[in-house]
């Protein structure tokens, strides 16, 4: 079961490159685990610390990259990572909205997302918003002229909107996943309810092409 | 009836349900497993008091996080030893077939589906693993998920998933001598852009193809991902069904011709419909090398470092010179002028025997340049290494200095302690050269495997059509 999510209200932080791959969200040498938790603290690793992140070990007192967005105090807190287009590209490591979650993300806005992370972000809880770029840019433009700037994702409604509402705009999602989100379903419960459906098309198959279960 | 593409059949014959806003839960007759994107998977089915559905749909191997040297101590590194344990345990609970990284047949999983005939025709094959795309090679539909969904799939036997858009790549014309199916993968997504294909399948067609070999077709289908397409697809022909025949787990005998006459259907109707085409003339095509930090940023070994100067828009323009800046390079210097300090020739796109042999061909009875640091080669499979050294591949390697290891996925992401120190440059056949991916700090230049070895020749990129 995931957590469901309704509306959101929270503090937005810009990350302004487009073609964020996974291997940047998540480093590979902290896929390593088995478990699904422990990865918030290497979100970003490499641009957000100075010094190499190593698996297995504390990131307590490592040294923070001053430069970097999310280090910048403004930004602590944030729930709502405002991105460029294609972000998420690259492989499939689920591991990168799990750090992303961790982190305390819970929506993600952008003009685009690739294929595979955007499945991963909603089978996790983790919205991600698509917008226009031209909506994006001008959020890039707000988030960097007004410190504290908070947006209102309401997923019912489909919309982002300025807390006071004085903008809103509308974005897309396919029903199934919204209704999936909205109510936290887990996947693989709705899906045994077709259990029989899947035996049924199986047998089918296994009469048909009898090469395929060998 | 009206004309269908070869994804519409491959999508049309998986489907088991549909919701009412067209989302499809999928049958899917192959999951490959290996040891980094399944471990939290296994852990949610025994939460969730679960079983596996079919357990012979299942086919696992660790290849990410194995050493490439000796093997007979295990695994030194006990984050990576826990990972590989836990697929032997998990593996031996629900008793799915696994390669164990002592096993002749161990190696890269998108290397060993095809090799053992594991991947088929008409298939649908999924992986948590993005290039799982290499096996649409075999015209089945092949894609990778996340760990959410190898949990679905390993509960359900299917996948939940939405109609992508059809793409067509139409590759016509020859190849020219030293250009690659590597150098038409890269000059697709030089062309179309890492997003180009994001929420297509792309299948590949044109006579360019067809004269591919399986291998070839791997390479190309591999690479889809790098363009943001999860699939990409070829037709059956005559060169599929010879290359699988005899295969371990390929059927036989008399289930050998009734697959057969099922898989020749396997192709897009003459009149389907595709939602984009693009044309590529293989004779425009020249040996690539990339340059940045994603495999768009590609030119020709002829050209030079591109100028952001000249780049008008200024999103791309901050990208190229944030890339430049990790790479160490300076605008406008020719490409063959960029010296290496390592090589890397493996990888789930570029380790299989043809590449092997290709790039031992340019090494043979020559030696390393002295400024190559180290040049590894990887097969990407147990019996891949068998085969190169029964034909003495391994001796040519070895002879011009380089390293010849044992399978795995190596430094292509640099799991294991196979990696690139900060600063250091490499000519690579993997397929990412995103910042960090084969070691904190690493500049990778993706290349094809005859480009990476006459690069570990010459210390520096050179122009593979004139090696002598
Ligand atoms: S060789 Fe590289 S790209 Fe292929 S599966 Fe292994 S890590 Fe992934």
């Amino acid at each position: 079961m995931m957590e469901s999510f309704t509306a959101l209200h929270g503090l937005v932080a810009p990350l302004d490159r487009a073609n964020v791959d996974t291997d940047q969200i998540i480093p590979k040498q902290f896929l390593k685990s088995i478990k699904r938790t422990g990865f918030g603290a290497n979100l970003f690793d490499a641009w957000r610390y100075l010094d190499e992140g190593r698996p297995a070990k504390s990131d307590a007192g490592r040294p923070l990259n001053p430069d970097f967005v999310l280090n910048q105090p403004r930004y602590q807190g944030a729930s709502i990572l405002l991105a460029r287009k294609n972000f998420g590209c690259g492989s499939s490591r689920e591991h990168a909205p799990w750090a992303l979650a961790e982190y305390g993300f819970r929506a993600l806005i952008a003009p685009s997302y690739a294929d595979i992370f955007f499945n991963n972000c909603c089978k996790n809880g983790l919205l991600p918003v698509t917008l226009t770029e031209a909506e994006v840019d001008r959020l890039f433009h707000e988030v960097a002229a007004f410190p504290g700037f908070r947006l209102v994702v309401d997923l019912e409604k489909q919309t982002v909107a300025t807390p006071d509402g004085g903008k809103v705009m509308r974005f897309d999602i396919d029903p199934f996943r919204k209704y999936c989100l909205v109510n936290g379903l887990d996947d693989i419960g709705l899906t045994l309810r077709h259990a029989d459906k899947i035996r049924a098309f199986e047998e089918r198959r296994r009469f048909e092409q009898p090469w395929l279960f060998g | 009836m009206i004309a269908r593409t070869l994804y519409d059949k491959l999508w049309e014959s998986h489907t088991v349900h549909v919701e009412e806003d067209g989302t499809t839960l999928l049958y899917v007759d192959r999951h490959l497993v290996h040891e980094v994107t399944s471990p939290q998977a296994f852990e949610g089915m025994r939460l969730a008091r679960r079983k596996p559905w079919r357990v012979s749909a299942n086919l696992a191997v660790a290849d990410h996080n194995v050493p490439t040297t000796d093997r007979s101590g295990g695994i030194a590194d006990p984050v990576s030893r826990l990972q590989v344990d836990t697929l032997d345990r998990n593996c031996e609970e629900h008793g799915i077939v696994e390669f164990r990284m002592n096993d002749a047949r161990q190696g890269i999983v998108h290397v060993i589906g095809p090799e053992q005939g594991a991947t088929l025709p008409g298939m649908t094959v999924v992986c948590g693993d993005s290039h799982t795309s290499t096996h649409g090679a075999f015209a089945c539909l092949a894609f990778g998920i996340g760990t959410s969904e190898v949990e679905h799939v390993l509960s359900t036997q299917c996948l939940l998933a939405k109609k992508m858009k059809n793409m067509l790549v139409r590759i016509e014309g020859p190849l020219a001598r030293g250009v690659t199916a590597k150098d038409v993968a890269l000059a697709v997504i030089g062309r179309i852009g890492i997003a180009g294909g994001t929420g297509c399948t792309i299948e590949y067609a044109g006579g360019t193809v067809r004269s591919l070999t399986l291998e070839g077709r791997m390479t190309l289908c591999n690479m889809s991902i790098e363009a943001g397409a999860r699939a990409g697809l070829v037709a059956v022909d005559e060169a599929t069904l010879a290359y699988l025949k005899g295969r371990p787990f390929a059927p036989r005998g008399e289930l050998w011709d009734r697959a057969v006459a099922h898989w020749r259907t396997l192709k897009s109707d003459p009149e389907a419909k595709f939602d984009r085409e693009v044309a590529i003339d293989a004779r425009s095509v020249k040996p690539q090398v990339t340059w940045g930090t994603s495999p768009e940023m590609v030119v020709t070994v002829d050209e030079r470092v591109p100028d952001p100067d000249r780049e008008k828009d200024a999103i791309r323009r901050e990208g190229m010179e944030r890339a430049l800046t990790y790479m160490g390079l300076k605008p406008n210097t020719p490409m063959t002028d960029i010296r290496i300090d390592k090589v890397f020739i493996g990888s789930c796109t570029n380790s299989r025997i043809e590449d092997l042999r290709a790039a031992a061909a340019i090494v043979r009875g020559r030696r390393l340049a002295s400024n190559i640091r180290l040049a590894m080669v990887v097969p990407g499979s147990g019996l891949v290494k068998a085969q190169a050294e029964h034909e003495g591949l391994d001796r040519i390697f070895k002879d011009a200095g380089f390293e010849w290891r044992e399978p795995g996925c190596s430094m292509c992401l640099g799991m294991n302690a196979d990696r690139l120190e900060p600063g250091e440059r490499c000519a690579s056949t993997s397929n990412r050269n995103f910042e960090g991916r084969q070691g904190t700090g690493g500049r990778t230049h993706l290349v094809s495997p005859e480009m990476a070895a006459a690069a570990a020749i010459a210390g520096h990129f050179v122009d593979v059509r004139r090696w002598r």
